[in-house]
């Protein structure tokens, strides 16, 4: 009785201590995401400029949508908003597809046992340690319509013949984000995969060896279902900072309407025009449809997240 | 069972071709970098020229010199701050059961798939608020946004995994939970806090968006912001030669440190996801 008093008191002491152990962390996030984020969805209802930000009126809906004289203004009327998602979109489907078959096919070979695997691995984590302002320098110089070393070489196999304007041509701007993305976020998503594959049991691998099965089968049938929820993990992480874009199409396309994201239209709004209000409303747009996402991933995809991991 | 021949070296070229789709971008930074004048133009893959030419005019041509000195007043700030705020958080909601630690987890995971963006305007404001526009202090403060949500998570996931029988006897013995935190955990979190700083570190060292935001002179800019906007003698000739120089310069550090933590890395990574 009285042991059972004690530990419960004890027990009443450590909640109080984590919530003590909680708050500096707390703090500190709201102050850096709650309360910014606030104040964003706040300004999308105002006319604030960024010349003075204390000053703004407050205008309702009419950022994102507003009737004035016969005509549609508004983020929800703008073409180069719409032009902004449909390029996020795509580029996220194509660069996420991409990387998930890349990375699987590295995570597979990485996977074997076989002499150098180390040194494999290790050059694998070279692109994904290189800042992305450097990749997309890097590459913005190797796809140069005129110097580039890529038009160098495909010329000198024979493939193209005339130089590629990679980045500067509307038709092939988009791709060469995706290229670079690809390049640089395939080790990522091979290393999850690997973590994945490691988990696995092998004794059904022997029996399938055992019993002659096609290795691509076992890989489809096997292989493929007992990965799924990792694989679900590592496409959620990287469609979602797929959606956020910013570094790479800013650098390597330098702020082009044909290839901005929805983060590249929306901080040209809020900082290049000082349209604090409009580009606050774009941005919660931008949060809005990521919320969805996740709510609707979340709960399509029974992905277990937060409660015990373990 | 033999393996064939054909299946061996189709194997060894997968290989091979994944080695050189890792490495040639950032070979060929090297080989640009020490290429000066009309050589940046010969567009060979193969090192021709050893000029030290680029590497000199970037120091000297602007502070580059301090620019890598804010990222790394940044980046270690932040880290640090990270750390200390993450260990004890971690401390709550990886080894204390309490109500509402499952809904609080998921906030702090959400946090982390925020668009930068989604802050911007409001950052804006309370760096303006704060009088820190165009000073280090302003990145040090949006990066948090950036590093903190997953450090907690990472370190929350290693913490849980150690025995339980750690602290319960200190406990007993009537130690403060302060006590438990710095004598008992903080030795054995070391390793777990040495892969999550890097990673924090990495984070911050490539931030761009809030360091292009806040920023506004050449003196305060990080080394994304400063290697993103060199510009040369005129508007429409991007000195390349600089430009590659800059970026070798500010990338080895970081490759040298991945390769040398690279187990640590991989582990922190995939912990950060796969049990997430």
């Amino acid at each position: 009785m009285a042991m059972s008093a004690k530990s419960s008191e004890l027990t009443r002491a450590r909640v109080r201590s984590a919530w003590l152990f909680l708050s500096p962390m707390l703090v500190v996030l709201a102050l850096v995401a709650g309360w910014p984020l606030v104040r964003t969805i706040y300004f999308s209802f105002t006319d604030a400029t960024l010349s003075n930000l204390s000053d703004y009126d407050f205008i309702g809906f009419a950022n994102f949508i507003e009737y004035y004289e016969g005509e549609w203004y508004g983020v929800i009327v703008d073409p180069d908003w719409w032009r902004a998602v449909y390029n996020t979109i795509w580029f996220t489907v194509v660069s996420v597809g991409l990387e998930l078959i890349l990375g699987m096919i590295v995570a597979l070979t990485l996977n074997a046992a076989f002499p150098g695997r180390g040194m494999l691995r290790a050059a694998i984590l070279i692109p994904w340690a290189i800042p992305t302002i450097v990749s997309a320098q890097m590459w913005g110089w190797m796809l140069h319509d005129q110097f580039g070393v890529l038009n160098a070489i495909l010329m000198g196999i024979g493939i193209i013949s005339q130089p590629v304007a990679w980045t500067a041509s509307p038709d092939t701007a988009l791709w060469a984000v995706v290229m670079v993305d690809v390049w640089k976020t395939t080790p990522f998503m091979a290393l999850l995969i690997l973590a994945a594959l490691q988990m696995l049991p092998s004794d059904c691998y022997e029996a399938a060896r055992v019993d002659g099965i096609n290795p691509i089968k076992v890989f489809f049938k096997v292989t493929l279902p007992l990965i799924r929820p990792a694989l679900m993990v590592a496409i959620i992480f990287r469609a979602l900072d797929a959606l956020r874009i910013f570094d790479l199409i800013y650098v390597l396309t330098s702020n082009s309407r044909d290839t901005a994201s929805m983060s590249v239209y929306a901080r040209q709004q809020l900082v290049d025009f000082q349209q604090v209000g409009y580009g606050s409303a774009a941005s919660t747009l931008l949060f809005l449809i990521i919320a969805l996402l996740i709510i609707v991933t979340l709960m399509v995809g029974r992905v277990r997240l937060g409660e015990d991991p373990r | 069972m033999r393996t064939p021949w054909y299946a061996k070296a189709g194997f060894w070229l997968l290989i091979v071709a994944i080695v050189i789709f890792a490495i040639f971008p950032f070979y060929y930074a090297i080989v640009s970098s020490l290429r000066s004048g009309q050589a940046l133009f010969s567009s060979s893959v193969w090192p021709d020229s050893v000029s030290i030419a680029n590497y000199v005019s970037v120091f000297t041509g602007q502070p580059f010199g301090r620019n890598i000195l804010n990222s790394v007043v940044v980046a270690v700030s932040v880290v640090a701050i990270s750390l200390f705020l993450g260990v004890t958080a971690a401390y709550a909601l990886g080894r204390v059961t309490f109500r509402g630690r499952g809904l609080l987890l998921l906030t702090i995971l959400s946090v982390s798939m925020f668009p930068q963006v989604a802050v911007l305007s409001g950052m804006f404001e309370l760096v303006r608020a704060f009088g820190i526009y165009n000073s280090l202090w302003s990145l040090i403060l949006s990066n948090m946004i950036l590093t903190l949500p997953f450090t907690v998570w990472v370190l929350t996931t290693f913490m849980r995994e150690l025995p339980k029988e750690l602290e319960e006897a200190a406990f007993v013995d009537g130690a403060s939970p302060w006590v438990v935190v710095s004598r008992i955990f903080l030795p054995l979190m070391w390793p777990a806090m040495v892969t999550t700083g890097l990673l924090a570190f990495i984070v911050a060292w490539n931030e761009f968006l809030f360091a292009l935001t806040f920023t506004l002179s050449t003196e305060q800019r990080t080394v994304p912001v400063a290697i993103a906007l060199l510009t040369g003698a005129t508007q429409f000739e991007l000195p390349w030669g600089n430009i590659m120089a800059a970026s070798v310069t500010v990338t080895v550090p970081v490759v040298v440190l991945v390769l040398i933590f690279q187990r640590r890395i991989v582990s922190g990574l995939t912990a950060g996801a796969v049990k997430g």
